[in-house]
């Protein structure tokens, strides 16, 4: 990979502040829990069994949301990079709603479409006896329905990428379109796919205002990290900033740790 | 004269008609079990477009494809056989190894895509490779590869799925000079030693000529010649395979050993013939005078030197006159007949060195 040489001459002056500016305004923010987090007490803030339940139902349910993005998410993401039919630009327009539509407008949404009266959900009730408002599946589907557009974004992206005479090379070779799919195009694009996983599930962990709509706040079933710094926030700000301390610290260690392993080469 | 091309029992029979947008692909040709044919023609006469075509990557709007009695396309009874299921191994201009596989799992992937086991795909990828003398890069990837390395790699890929017709897309193009005359030999080798048919493509008139049995000439998406490179070389047909084997062309009318040609100078010849015709001789056969020469037999036009270009030991020269003659000169003769753009000059050729034929 040849890079482009480094260029300064070329940068207007009157950039340099507003990009600093806009550096501190990420940065103080976290700065801002490192140097508030209560160090002392953190230790017994996260011996509580409570927290330890939120973050473990976090992960849990992030990384089943991330699965479910990839699962669903990567065939989506093919048909929108490959197939050719009516309609396409605005189907990807869709596929993007969740990206743009307020968390909890999302959650009212997932009811009218899968709550026990919903338009899909009355039947998954009457037929399977499934419900999922107020469940751990249904906090599931409300980060996978906040995720899924990164994953399909990413995955599509690397779709177009791939040259596409690779799988007529793989047709000659004898190979069917799935078995071609398989061996050349999916292991051509995964680090697409890894990076929209990873992407999904750091949203998917930070997922809120879907989340506490669609499933509500029950201890050990839905009460995930974010809700769980929520309500500590009201009740003890020093606690809030603990656990926010650990929600940072566990996205931004799986972040690297991935990065490190998967896209190393490429970022 | 295309269907001239094609052999008794053949392997290949081709009749292809493929349009694309503006341009439209007519092709017949055959190619028999154990013959290299080469598709010899400028960028964009579609050269490429009959490979995808024979491969089944391209669908013929018209015409047939047959290989060992088999019908692979049939586009009347609306037959066309997928790429995957045809006997047909194509090895693309830039290889296209696929580059999270290492060099083995590239030559086995044909024949794990046919259900082999892994163990038996290893072990026969790895005969295939040693077969092009490439035992020891199998655990390699693609990137690791030389040029002519990945070249031998994706020709193993092809060869290890027993193909029946083999393809290739301009095999030696994306290789530099260096590598280009070891590569070039090997395939020959390599190919001299498979059973099938193969149709390569190219440009380049030494590797179709060292590769090939015989040529297909293709120009704008039709076969202008085709026959053996001897053939080829000593009646080139149009000005681009004159270019390409170095003649002077020129088309014309014979009456007896003389020709007029279309811009209305005369040639001699020695040969008799009569009506449409062709007339070629090599720029080495034109010598340059500075006087008008004389001579029995012998051709002479003034003639105003255009360009002159060094090569090797020789410098060619572009004169212009009732005809346009590229000569090849010694340097010294150049210097000194002062030989400058716009000095003007004699041409001459011998009546014994030109060649006439039916056009």
């Amino acid at each position: 990979m040849s890079r482009e040489p480094e260029r300064s001459a070329g940068l207007p002056a009157a950039l340099v502040p507003l990009a600093g500016l806009a550096l501190a305004f990420l940065l103080l923010p976290v700065l801002g829990l490192v140097v508030r987090a209560p160090w002392r007490s953190m230790p017994e803030v996260l011996s509580r069994p409570d927290v330890a339940d939120a973050l473990r139902l976090s992960l849990l349910c992030a990384s089943l949301a991330s699965v479910v993005c990839v699962v669903l998410g990567v065939p989506l993401a093919w048909l929108l990079a490959r197939a050719t039919f009516r309609g396409r630009s605005l189907l990807r327009a869709l596929v993007t709603v969740p990206l743009v539509l307020p968390p909890v407008v999302g959650g009212v949404a997932l009811f009218t479409a899968l709550g026990r009266t919903g338009i899909v959900g009355r039947w998954l009730d009457q037929w399977f006896g499934i419900t999922l408002p107020f469940t751990t599946a249904g906090v599931v589907v409300a980060e996978a329905f906040v995720a899924m557009p990164f994953l399909v974004i990413s995955v599509e992206g690397a779709l177009r990428g791939v040259d596409r005479r690779f799988e007529d090379a793989a047709a000659t070779l004898g190979a069917t379109r799935w078995y071609t799919f398989r061996r050349v195009t999916l292991p051509i694009v995964a680090p697409g796919v890894v990076a929209g996983a990873v992407l999904s599930w750091a949203r998917a962990l930070g997922e809120f205002g879907a989340t506490i709509t669609f499933a509500g706040n029950f201890p050990g079933t839905t009460r995930t990290m974010p809700v769980e710094v929520y309500l500590a926030l009201q009740r003890d700000p020093a606690a809030a900033i603990a656990l926010s301390l650990v929600l940072l610290v566990v996205s931004v260690g799986v972040l690297a740790v991935l990065r490190e392993r998967w896209l190393g080469s490429r970022v | 004269m295309s269907e001239d091309a094609a052999p008794n029992g053949a392997s290949l029979e081709a009749d292809l008609y493929v349009r694309r947008g503006s341009f439209a692909l007519t092709m017949r040709f055959g190619v028999a079990a154990g013959e290299v044919v080469a598709i010899l023609g400028p960028n964009g006469a579609g050269k490429s477009t009959a490979l995808r075509a024979l491969a089944g990557l391209l669908p013929l709007h018209r015409g047939h494809v047959r290989l060992d009695g088999a019908v692979l396309d049939d586009a009347a009874a609306g037959v066309r056989l997928p790429p995957e299921r045809r006997p047909v191994g194509l090895v693309f201009q830039d290889y296209l190894l696929f580059p999270h596989l290492s060099a083995r799992e590239n030559v086995a992937f044909g024949l794990r895509a046919r259900g082999v086991g892994r163990a038996a795909a290893g072990a026969r990828a790895d005969v295939a490779l040693a077969g092009v003398g490439l035992a020891d890069v199998g655990d390699r990837k693609p990137r690791q590869l030389s040029g002519g390395e990945a070249q031998r790699v994706a020709l193993a890929r092809v060869l290890v799925t027993e193909p029946r017709l083999v393809l290739l897309d301009e095999p030696l193009a994306a290789l530099d000079a260096g590598s280009r005359l070891q590569v070039r030999a090997d395939l020959r080798r390599q190919l001299a030693g498979f059973g099938g048919a193969t149709v390569l493509v190219t440009h380049d008139a030494l590797d179709a000529f060292v590769l090939a049995d015989r040529l297909v000439v293709l120009e704008e998406g039709a076969v202008v010649q085709a026959g053996t490179p001897t053939e080829v070389a000593r009646r080139p047909r149009t000005d681009y395979v004159a270019r390409l084997v170095g003649l002077n062309l020129y088309r014309g009318v014979a009456h007896g050993t003389s020709v007029t040609l279309d811009t209305g100078a005369v040639v001699a010849s020695a040969h008799h013939a009569t009506g449409r015709v062709l007339v070629a001789f090599p720029p080495a056969a034109v010598t340059v005078h500075r006087e008008q020469p004389h001579g029995s037999a012998r051709n002479a036009w003034p003639v105003t030197v255009v360009r002159q270009e060094q090569h090797a030991d020789t410098v060619r020269v572009w004169l212009t006159g009732p005809l346009d003659v590229a000569a090849d000169l010694t340097p010294l003769s150049v210097g000194e007949l002062r030989l400058e753009p716009g000095a003007e000059v004699w041409a001459a050729v011998k009546a014994m060195e030109t060649m006439v034929y039916p056009s």
